[in-house]
């Protein structure tokens, strides 16, 4: 079975409390048991408590398949990009160095690259990824284009990302402001590293809310020691 | 007497903590289970449904429950993971007698001697020194069965009046103002009620990692326009992206409640109308109100006063709103006050008991909520009546078959039951899932406590730090071992289904009791045969009081998906009986009827109106100053519960955060020459304990905060106070003068320690 087309995975990081219920959940992925395909990512923890988790973006023209020597990466039909083949992955990682968004790994101990495959044995056959279902803050979520809309009034979905001239359109969406979502030619991730280059990810900030207070703007200033 | 038998690193190297991982057939993907069994999370209040893979007697894995209407299949961690402790290396199968001959402390027995003994042990002290001089502990994650029946357990069986439990760390002062303030104690509304909601103020709570699944209702909240205000020494990852932070000084919350409601009189922002009709001693509270102006709130305090006005306006100006707190106002020797101060501005506002507008107060373990309304807590009887009550005692003995007369009066809190054990006067005592060596403050005194017990026998299922002490462990049960009922945050009475049995000669927690009070010789009421019988006893004694539970079936239970007390079986109003009452989701709405104010309005008082209670500030209890100018604060961190006995069991919990670590702002850091990772000494006026820095510009730069989930060297609760609020006996977790330096290493015991230890 294929997943079905209409339900897609999106990411809001203004939601992540940084918790680590996905990493949790996705080791108990029978695709890969033990083992998490997801990472959180503490942007910098000495300013803020903001966080992200990373999956894998599933880009429709997936760059790790284009640069992989043996041909092991696929994506399949339904526009998900699975895990090395283990017959075909020479553990190289050219994968791992191409990914704009720092998502697969190789396993030094099974000689090969693993990576979040969206939980395909679930959403093939119509359940939701792991990470999906028991986020608690929901800043992982897996539904219609028409579920997020009511469910997100204040936010927009977005889908493409550049990084330098590169462009990649991906199956996966990252949540942002609605004001800001008007840009058709995508996030520019490259610049938003370059004005933060202590970063890992770029910046969002929840809607209608002051952004990354604590890390803007110090609210202890007035405090003295 | 209970002193350590053998060195504790003997006793851990048998009894853990050990790491239960995915191994085995837990790491199969071939192993299909044999069935899933709906049931509930064991760890906080939020009470989380879920399902669990079960096959060959073994919980081999969960899958989410997505129907539940609460969580809608979302876990924490904690809950993703709870399964790791079943079939777990540390788990007790057998009864174990204190041995100093064994190299590892204890030898095991079989169970019934281990009946047998303490029930001569327990006979034996009382023969001499009367029926008091037994204390019992409890614990609020047992079912709502079990705390009933070891209320009675105590009270008839020991007959005596020394019984609390450990929910006495927890809601306790949000409890006690409840009652002052509305005559009932329950959250108000279902969480639900937050979406929609113009304004949220989050009180001293720690959402995200005390109770992440409330995280979704402020976010959804939010996306349909709500404003969020934050109180919080803190920038807790809830309030990272809030519309409103309230950085305020650990213990000063009264006077920041005060500040901003003198603001809201000032402007007309309150609902006079609601405060003339349904309410009383609104006079007084105004009056104390006037002397906090925002230039003395924000000295108080330490929130700017630009914040404070804020705060009030949009608060005071709002149409709907929503208001909760956790231990973060309630862990103070002012915290009843505290808690006060946040019902003063609902009241004032008039936003209660009508959609959309709500209050709560967020439980902190599994069943802190069913806990305390049936009978374990020292001052009640099940139902929620006053032990010190003739009707109320009436009616208990009658469903008890016992002689009113037979029944023990109010006993003490569970620090002062220690202090009882320090002055001889309780010389014997039996726990279960309890660990105070941990859990309670100033700790280095309880352990003196334990060891001057003549006898002490703990019921559980790990071995836990305090077990440690005992003259006898019996074997009790896991909680997918036992069936029976949980109240959780919402008000809402849910079902935990049995999934396994239990292993070797453990046995349920209630059969355990039963068998101690027949080898005591009384085994009159102690004869169920399983917890649905119990339940049938614990609906009729609950019947007409305030926490009635008398419509409330296991079958209802689960059609309903949860049943929101009080739920009646015979209307309060007529006298007739109710075919099958729905149960209260929300409380205090227009016209609702209860059996206090039989029609006079909906609180819970005689006359139907809710109190306006002055809520005082008064500095903390051993303060911030002079040699110990720094505040120290505790809480949790989110894939450890309370006092880690079965969270420090898990081994991807524990990776998650191996240690504590003290989080200290980049400023006083750099004062001290301390760098993130160094090693730092915090030390206050009772001990020190030294651990890795966390630097970061997430806490205020006067205080510094420790999670409390360790024992020994790692045990912050060795620093903290016992100072106690007078009315709730709540401890004073959250606040504590200390001074901090660095440290060249870590101190001896620690360095030959495993992380977990």
């Amino acid at each position: 079975m294929a997943k079905p087309d209409h339900l897609q995975f999106f990411i809001d990081p203004g939601r992540c409390i940084g918790c680590q219920a996905c990493v949790q959940a996705c080791t108990e992925c029978d695709t890969h048991r033990g083992t998490s395909m997801i990472h959180l990512e503490f942007i910098e923890r000495g300013r803020s408590v903001q966080t992200v988790p990373v999956v894998c973006m599933h880009c429709e023209q997936p760059t790790c398949a284009e640069v992989c020597p043996a041909d092991a990466i696929k994506r399949t039909g339904d526009g998900i990009v699975q895990s090395a083949r283990k017959p075909r992955c020479i553990a190289c990682g050219n994968c791992v160095l191409a990914c704009p968004f720092g998502v697969p790994e190789v396993y030094e101990d099974r000689q090969i690259m693993m990576k979040c495959d969206m939980c395909y044995d679930r959403t093939s056959v119509g359940k939701k990824p792991m990470c999906a279902t028991v986020c608690p803050s929901q800043a992982l979520f897996f539904g219609t284009l028409e579920q997020i809309e009511q469910l997100r009034p204040r936010s927009a979905p977005l889908n493409r990302f550049r990084f330098g001239a590169q462009t990649i359109t991906t199956r996966v969406h990252i949540m942002i402001p609605r004001g800001d979502a008007g840009r058709g030619d995508g996030l520019d991730v490259s610049g938003a590293l370059q004005k933060h280059p202590g970063s890992r990810a770029p910046r969002t900030s929840q809607p209608g809310t002051v952004a990354d207070r604590a890390v803007e703007q110090d609210p202890f200033e007035e405090i003295s020691l | 007497m209970a002193t350590v038998p053998v060195d504790d690193r003997q006793i851990i190297r048998r009894y853990g903590p050990h790491l239960s991982s995915m191994a085995g057939v837990r790491l199969s993907t071939s192993v299909e289970p044999e069935r899933l069994v709906k049931t509930h999370c064991c760890f906080c209040g939020q009470q989380c449904g879920l399902q669990l893979k079960v096959r060959d007697n073994q919980v081999i894995g969960f899958e989410p429950w997505e129907e539940f209407p609460f969580n809608r299949g979302m876990l924490c961690p904690k809950g993703i993971k709870r399964y790791l402790q079943g079939s777990h290396p540390d788990r007790l199968t057998t009864a174990l007698r204190r041995d100093p001959a064994d190299p590892h402390g204890f030898r095991a027995v079989p169970y019934e001697e281990g009946v047998r003994a303490t029930a001569e042990a327990l006979a034996r002290i009382q023969q001499s020194h009367g029926p008091a001089a037994v204390g019992v502990l409890g614990g609020a994650s047992l079912t709502t069965e079990k705390t009933y029946l070891l209320g009675k357990f105590a009270r008839v069986c020991l007959q005596t009046p020394f019984i609390d439990y450990n929910g006495r760390l927890c809601m306790v002062s949000a409890g006690a103002a409840n009652k002052k303030a509305f005559g009932i104690d329950r959250t108000t509304n279902p969480w639900s009620d937050m979406v929609g909601t113009e304004v949220i103020w989050v009180a001293g709570s720690n959402v995200a990692e005390c109770s992440p699944i409330t995280t979704n209702y402020l976010w959804q909240a939010r996306e349909q326009g709500a404003r969020l205000i934050m109180q919080d020494p803190r920038i807790t990852p809830a309030a990272r992206t809030c519309d409103l932070y309230l950085p305020v000084k650990p213990g000063r919350d009264a006077a920041l409640f005060a500040g901003v409601l003198a603001l809201m009189i000032e402007n007309g922002w309150v609902d006079e109308e609601f405060i003339a009709t349904r309410t009383v001693g609104f006079d007084q509270v105004a009056a104390y109100c006037r002397d906090w102006t925002p230039a003395r709130t924000a000295e108080v305090t330490g929130v700017p006063e630009r914040s404070i006005r804020q705060a009030a306006e949009w608060w005071g100006q709002a149409r709907s709103s929503f208001l909760f707190h956790a231990r973060g106002i309630e862990h103070h020797s002012n915290g009843v006050q505290n808690a006060l101060g946040t019902i003063n501005l609902v009241l004032a506002s008039g936003r209660i008991g009508k959609p959309k507008c709500g209050y709560g107060t967020i439980v902190g373990q599994g069943n802190g909520q069913g806990g305390r309304e049936h009978g374990q807590k020292a001052d009640q009887l099940p139902g929620w009546r006053d032990i010190a009550n003739p009707e109320h005692r009436r009616h208990i003995a009658g469903v008890w078959g016992i002689d009113e007369k037979d029944l023990p009066g109010p006993g003490v809190d569970a620090y002062e039951l220690f202090r009882k054990i320090d002055a001889g006067e309780i010389r014997g005592l039996i726990s279960i899932c309890f660990n105070p060596k941990v859990s309670l403050p100033d700790s280095g005194f309880i352990t003196r406590c334990l060891e001057k017990l003549d006898f002490y026998a703990a019921i559980d299922f790990f071995l836990n730090d305090t077990a440690w002490h005992a003259d006898v462990v019996l074997p009790g049960s896991l909680h997918e071992e036992d069936e029976g009922t949980v109240t959780q945050v919402e008000g809402r009475v849910i079902k935990i289904n049995k999934a396994v049995e239990c292993p070797g000669e453990a046995r349920e927690d209630w059969r355990v009791l039963q068998d101690l009070a027949a080898a005591l010789g009384r085994p009159h009421g102690f004869t169920f045969r399983n917890p649905r019988e119990i339940f049938e006893e614990l609906r009729r004694a609950s019947k007409g009081g305030v926490a009635d539970y008398s419509g409330i079936t296991y079958e209802k239970i689960e059609r309903q998906m949860g049943v929101f007390w009080p739920c009646y079986s015979e209307d309060p109003e007529t006298g007739q009986s109710v075919a099958d009452h729905p149960g209260t989701p929300r409380l205090f709405e227009p016209g609702s009827f209860n059996p206090v104010a039989r029609g006079a309005g909906p609180f819970y008082f005689p006359d139907g109106k809710a109190r306006f209670n002055v809520a005082e500030y008064r500095p903390p209890v051993d303060d911030a100053g002079g040699d110990y100018p720094i505040y120290l604060t505790t809480g949790r961190v989110v894939s450890q519960f309370l006092s880690g006995t079965q969270t420090r069991r898990i081994g991807p919990l524990v990776d998650q955060y191996p240690e504590p670590r003290l989080e200290i702002h980049p400023r006083l850091a750099e004062k001290l020459g301390i760098r993130d990772g160094d090693w730092a000494t915090v030390e206050t006026r009772r001990a020190s304990m030294t651990l890795r820095a966390l630097v970061a510009a997430t806490i205020r730069p006067d205080t510094v905060f420790v999670p409390y989930h360790w024992p020994g060297p790692k045990s912050v609760n060795r620093l903290t106070v016992a100072a106690q609020d007078p009315i709730s006996k709540i401890p004073q977790y959250k606040v504590c003068g200390c001074r901090v330096r660095r440290a060249e290493g870590p101190p001896s015991e620690i360095a030959g320690l495993e992380p977990q230890q």
